[in-house]
């Protein structure tokens, strides 16, 4: 088997020839070609973080469409069951084709640069996964212009989305949307724990992890418990509804709290899985702008992971009102209360951080400020929700859309965009403006208190959520046009955002490899990365490599360049085990997306789309998996 | 700066102004009723011991921010002194953080208990939430004394009366925040809910899970009123509907019961039983048509009757299609049914 | 940046097995996910049951042959299967040949008495929610015996190829031997719900 090929190792090379041999061998083709092989990760995240970021655009105009129509009493600006499919479009969008990937996708640019390794484990499965993601995504944008979105709620309760309420075949685009997203996610966060836990640089030991990387790994803990969950509930929802089972049907031994049990035990996991990454954000810009390590980087560890378990023991919080025994209650308000303790102890963390350290107000810093001033809003809210009587009141009101959207946009979208404005540098190579950062930030922190601070006392006042109009008589007239006033100037901040971000890849100042001064390894490469990120893989001694070492950087040598050759370490100390192989482009993950998403949409037409349509899935995977000879199969 | 200080002016008003302006007669904070003042005295506790801690969070941050731009270099290798102590004060912010939650757990728990114990009383009602409005039984302690109505649940000032909840097709939640919090309508499961006001008046209430098209138009009325005039009104709902007292109103009951208005709804005392749509027996004697929609009146009955679709789109009652003559002799025979 | 070497890796070895294999953390990560599902449904199967009054609803218990047959087989298989890893982990080609095709084998007589365990069921996936769950759970495990007897396929025909001879081939065959041993563990529990919890 193994002809002799040219071993050529990077010690044999000066730097300008190893830099050619290797980007040599870590090439992505160009042309269409290069576009439906590639698998750099990189290039996907690259992707996957454009395309996110058009939903969360499109999810955005959706919201104004909403703030339209509810400014007034009785306004006919949008029909009911426009409204119903809007609001459910809205919150689809935002959670599963805005909020989940554009994390997940943040974690495969960065991870395997902050572990300093050369590409993410499962290439493959990273560009499959963005094309079964781009799928879901086209899936559900397609039905909405053809007037078939859901219009179910982003959590689809039956009977309404079961087969007797749900009309046509809204409900099951939305299920099989999820379950579209649910794959994309699942993938990622196989490679992110197995890039995490075997390919980190030699050296760098657990507690040598940035906080970033741990909280990328804990989120993909959370996916890989959570998701299963989600998966199993669309597919019976789709089952109930094409082949008659019946889960959820009362009528014939079902249940309907089934099913808000399955999607909860999901879907409160699933707002850590948002929050989580966030926050790992909001340590890695601190740290950086506070110009010290983060206080307390055991206690922050720890955090996240007590967060990521008791995560797991809180979803009958969203189900206080459904006559679930009392004392049963009781024991989920204790659950959600608790999981503040290591939200306070991160805060409570950053705090100490900004006090010993020096800070420099840079954009990032800002939007991570304003992450502190509106999640604790937030995190406060949420805690009054977790009590059963109050949330008795303002369960299913404009309180609790007033809650969520502090958390997921202060909480999460405010540290997204710092973390945008932070590794735009590395990303692109050029820098973001300064001054329209400064001025899209204060447009979108103001606009956001603005638009939703408000939205609390219209709950109180009795507002419930998804409705679509409201009767003159009620006095949420003046409050709803103030919301949608504001959500103009939201949207104004939103929109500098977009501008300095395109205007900034062709013409911000070119950065250089670590223009902020940060202590992590992807400041370690040039900006952008190489194909190959490191000519040789660094070796780490500290937490802050950039920092201990200023100006130098630890290197091993030995590797191969005629090789994708990478470094598998050991789980716990990091020690070197193999120089392994990572695959090369690949055409058959996108045509295993193509079969996977020809069978999924059939699915919903027929079961024996399953049947035919595993042929070519199995085809496709047979043509992935399928040894080529190239260096990479040398063993 | 000025918006954060604007934004905790804000919080730290937000109790007193919903208490003082910002009232409604569907508000949480408007409580009249037993549960919703139990549960008023929680909140408020809550709001005003969450404002005080984003307060000092606030404060803390701001305080740290200000020092930090006395200091210029970077600290690598932070002073463990200094790590120490402020170690220490992390230690103790979590402490009081557990404090502040133990405390929220147990009073959450007590006002729990407190709005279960409320003593039972013979009085229930079964309410059945449909799409898009809500059907009501008030169940005596003999059949005969049992009567259907829509819409407008009477209940006595200072009675606890209980409420038993039925979802006919999906979940809806009934929502009457001066009185109590909410509670599902879930079919296959039987709920309940103990409503006991303490001053009479009209609380408005709202379907408050997203249940379709017309989930924003599902709403209900509680008329609170001494036992005295209760007792009245439930003689009258006992009833049968009152027989026509002229021509029109007697052509009007044509109209209706010839018509496939009798297929869905019922009028007791005629030969209507029809049970898709609400009760009619007594219509024109409840304030508002179509759960919350319209003020009743004969001209609003007429509106609704000959276009329920564009009122209310999408709602399960059809237009049926009436001459002008027809129209308005069986409106003046529904706003006759008090 | 500059770099300053610190330590040479050339005497590393390019492939790994086991733990230091990142398909194997991989196929771990992998049946992680597939276990929650599975313990998810039947967390599920014995939700319904708490709910409804009789177990199962309207249906005769399940008849015990054909499971009974599958588990039995299952069990067996993990025999030759046991040996084929260890035979993969000493690179023993002819024998890794013999066993794929043992498995291969192996992987297909479990499926063919499966045909007549749905029938066995007494009940069918539209009658209530009983027959739902307990389709659920056999269609479930039953796609799991397909992909991995499709898998094992592949994996016995690249073995009779040029590209057979070849050590990552043998780590695959063990990552495969790993994965139809969880195939036939997660059985067990199910086979217990399916079959004898309406018998308790
Ligand atoms: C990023 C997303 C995110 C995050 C982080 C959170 C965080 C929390 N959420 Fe939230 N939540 C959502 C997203 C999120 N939530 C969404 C999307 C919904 C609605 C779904 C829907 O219905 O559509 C929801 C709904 C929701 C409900 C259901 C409400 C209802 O439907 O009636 C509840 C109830 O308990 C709840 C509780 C909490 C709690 C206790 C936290 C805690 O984690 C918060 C902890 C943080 C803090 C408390 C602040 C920091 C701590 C300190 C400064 C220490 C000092 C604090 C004290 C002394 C208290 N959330
Ligand atoms: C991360 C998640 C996220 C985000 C970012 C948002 C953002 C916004 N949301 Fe969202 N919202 C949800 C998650 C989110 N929401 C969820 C889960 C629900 C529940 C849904 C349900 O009940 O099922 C919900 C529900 C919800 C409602 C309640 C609807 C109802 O119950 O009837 C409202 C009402 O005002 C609202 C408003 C807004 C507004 C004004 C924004 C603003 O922040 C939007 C800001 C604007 C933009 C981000 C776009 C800016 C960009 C451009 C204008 C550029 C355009 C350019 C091109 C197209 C090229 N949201
Ligand atoms: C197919 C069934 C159906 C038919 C036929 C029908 N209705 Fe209705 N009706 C309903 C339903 C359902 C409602 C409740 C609508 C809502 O509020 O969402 C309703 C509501 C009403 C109401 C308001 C009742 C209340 O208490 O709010 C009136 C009055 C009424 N109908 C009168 C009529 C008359 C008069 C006719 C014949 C011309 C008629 N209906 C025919 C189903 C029907
Ligand atoms: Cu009924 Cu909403
Ligand atoms: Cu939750």
């Amino acid at each position: 088997m193994s002809e002799v090929k040219p071993d050529t190792r990077d010690s044999e090379l000066a730097p300008p020839a190893l830099a050619a041999a290797l980007a040599e061998t870590w090439r992505t083709p160009v042309g269409l070609w290069g576009v439906l092989a590639a698998v750099d990760h990189k290039i996907i995240a690259r992707r996957y973080i454009v395309t996110a970021f058009a939903f969360l655009a499109l999810g955005g105009v959706l919201a104004l469409l909403m703030r339209l129509q509810l400014a007034q009493p009785e306004a006919r600006v949008l029909s009911p069951d426009r409204y119903n499919q809007i609001f459910t479009m809205h919150g689809t969008n935002m959670m599963f084709l805005f909020a989940v990937p554009v994390m997940e996708a943040m974690g495969v640019y960065l991870v395997p640069l902050m572990v300093g390794t050369r590409n993410i484990a499962f290439p493959r499965l990273n560009a499959f996964s963005y094309w079964i993601f781009l799928a879901g995504g086209a899936l559900l944008w397609i039905a909405f212009v053809l007037d078939m979105a859901p219009d179910v709620g982003w959590f689809a309760y039956v009977p309404l989305s079961g087969p007797q309420y749900g009309a046509g075949k809204r409900a099951d685009i939305w299920a099989q949307m999820i379950t579209f997203t649910e794959i994309a996610a699942l993938a990622v966060a196989v490679e992110i724990v197995v890039t995490v836990l075997k390919q980190r640089a030699p050296g760098m030991s657990l507690d040598r992890i940035p906080l970033f990387v741990w909280s990328m790994l804990v989120t993909s803990f959370v996916v890989i418990m959570a998701m299963p969950a989600i998966v199993f509930a669309s597919t019976s929802l789709i089952l109930d509804r094409l082949v008659g089972t019946h889960f959820f049907n009362p009528a014939e031994g079902g249940d309907v709290l089934l099913w808000q049990h399955l999607f909860w035990f999901f879907g409160h996991p699933e707002v850590y899985i948002i929050f989580l990454p966030a926050v790992g954000m909001v340590s890695a810009i601190i740290e950086t702008f506070a110009r010290r390590p983060v206080f307390g980087y055991l206690a922050m560890v720890m955090a996240l992971i007590a967060t990521s378990i008791l995560a797991f023991g809180l979803w009958v919080h969203h189900m206080f009102v459904t006559g679930l025994p009392r004392l049963g209650q009781s024991f989920f308000t204790a659950s959600s209360m608790s999981i503040a303790i290591p939200a306070g102890v991160q805060v409570f963390c950053w705090l100490a951080t900004l006090w010993d350290g020096a800070p420099v107000f840079r954009t990032p810093l800002l939007f991570v400020i304003g992450f502190i001033v509106t999640f604790v809003i937030g995190g406060l809210t949420g805690v009054m929700v977790a009590s059963v009587p109050f949330d008795t009141q303002v369960h299913d009101t404009y309180f609790v859309v007033a809650h969520f959207h502090y958390v997921l946009i202060g909480g999460a979208v405010f540290p997204l965009l710092g973390g945008i404005y932070y590794w735009f540098p590395k990303i692109t190579g050029r820098m973001m403006s300064e001054t329209l950062g400064k001025c899209s930030f204060w447009l979108i922190f103001v606009g956001f208190n603005l638009t939703f601070f408000p939205m609390h006392i219209l709950g109180l006042a009795g507002m419930p959520r998804r409705i679509y109009t409201y009767q003159p008589d009620m006095p949420w007239y003046g409050l709803n046009m103030f919301v949608s006033i504001s959500s103009l100037v939201l949207v104004a901040g939103f929109l500098v955002f977009f501008i300095d971000a395109i205007r900034s890849t062709r013409v911000g100042v070119s950065a250089a490899e670590n223009p902020w001064d940060a202590p992590t390894l992807e400041w370690a490469t040039a900006s952008p990365p190489p194909s190959y990120n490191f000519a040789e893989i660094p070796v780490v001694n500290g937490l802050s490599p950039l920092w201990d070492q200023p100006g130098c950087l630890m290197v091993a040598s030995g590797l191969r360049t005629d090789r994708r050759e990478l470094i598998v370490s050991t789980v716990a100390a990091a020690k070197p085990q193999v120089r392994e192989a990572s695959p090369r482009d690949s055409i058959w993950p996108f045509w295993a997306a193509v079969a996977t998403t020809v069978m999924l949409i059939g699915s919903i037409f027929t079961p024996w789309a399953v049947v035919w349509g595993s042929v070519p899935v199995a085809i496709a995977l047979i043509g992935w998996f399928w040894p080529k000879a190239t260096p990479e199969d040398e063993s | 700066m000025r918006t954060r200080a604007t934004r905790g002016v804000l919080l730290a008003l937000l109790p007193s102004s919903v208490l003082a302006g910002c009232t409604g007669w569907q508000s949480a904070f408007d409580a009249q009723g037993a549960s919703a003042i139990s549960i008023k005295q929680l909140m408020v506790l809550m709001v005003v011991i969450c404002s005080v801690v984003w307060a000092l969070v606030i404060a803390v941050l701001i305080r740290a921010l200000w020092r930090g731009r006395e200091q210029v270099e970077r600290s690598i290798g932070p002073d463990p002194v200094i790590e120490r102590r402020t170690a220490r004060v992390v230690v103790a912010a979590v402490t009081a953080t557990v404090i502040v939650l133990a405390v929220f757990t147990v009073v959450s728990f007590f006002t729990t208990r407190a709005l279960t114990l409320a003593g039972h009383d013979d009085l229930t009602i079964k309410v059945r939430g449909q799409q898009w409005w809500w059907g009501l039984e008030y169940l005596g302690p003999t059949p005969d004394e049992r009567f259907e109505t829509a819409n407008e649940i009477h209940i006595p000032v200072g009675r606890n009366v209980r409420l038993q909840l039925e979802g006919i097709d999906v979940i809806h939640s009934l929502w009457v925040p001066g009185l109590a919090g909410k509670q599902d309508l879930i079919p296959g499961r039987r709920n309940e809910l103990t409503l006991r006001a303490e001053r009479p008046g009209a609380y408005r209430g709202q379907c408050s899970e997203f249940c379709g098209l017309q989930h924003a138009h599902m709403a209900l009325l509680v008329i609170a009123e001494q036992q005295e005039t209760f007792d009245q009104w439930m003689r009258s709902q006992r009833e049968r509907a009152t027989d026509p007292s002229d021509a029109e109103i007697a052509a009007g009951q044509q109209v209706f019961l010839s018509r496939p208005c009798a297929a869905c709804h019922a009028i007791r005392g005629t030969s209507a039983t029809g049970t898709n749509g609400p009760d009619l027996t007594h219509v024109g004697g409840r304030r508002y048509i179509a759960a919350g929609l319209l003020e009743t009146t004969r001209g609003s009955l007429a509106a609704w009757i000959s276009d329920p679709q564009t009122l209310k789109p999408g709602n399960n009652m059809p237009m049926v299609a009436l001459s002008a003559d027809e129209l308005r002799s069986v409106s003046a025979y529904l706003a006759s049914l008090k | 940046m500059k770099t300053r070497v610190v330590a040479d890796f050339s005497g590393l070895p390019i492939h790994g097995f086991r733990s230091a294999s990142v398909t194997w953390w991989g196929t771990l990560a992998f049946m992680l996910i597939e276990a929650t599902g599975f313990a998810l449904v039947i967390a599920v199967y014995l939700y319904l049951m708490n709910l409804a009054a009789i177990w199962p609803i309207d249906a005769p218990k399940p008849n015990l042959l054909p499971g009974t047959l599958v588990t039995v087989i299952l069990l067996v298989s993990a025999i030759p299967n046991y040996l084929t890893s260890r035979w993969a982990e000493r690179e023993d080609f002819r024998r890794i040949r013999i066993g794929m095709v043992l498995m291969s084998v192996l992987g297909t007589v479990p499926l063919a008495v499966r045909a007549f365990e749905f029938p066995a069921l007494n009940v069918n996936w539209d009658s209530n929610a009983y027959g739902s769950v307990v389709w659920a759970l056999l269609g479930l495990h039953t796609a799991h015996l397909i992909t991995d007897l499709v898998d094992t396929l592949v994996l016995a025909a690249l073995m009779f190829t040029r590209k057979g001879d070849n050590v990552r081939r043998f780590g695959d065959v063990q990552d495969n031997a790993m994965y139809w041993n969880f195939v036939v563990v997660t059985w067990l529990p199910i086979y217990g719900c399916i079959y004898w919890i309406p018998r308790l």
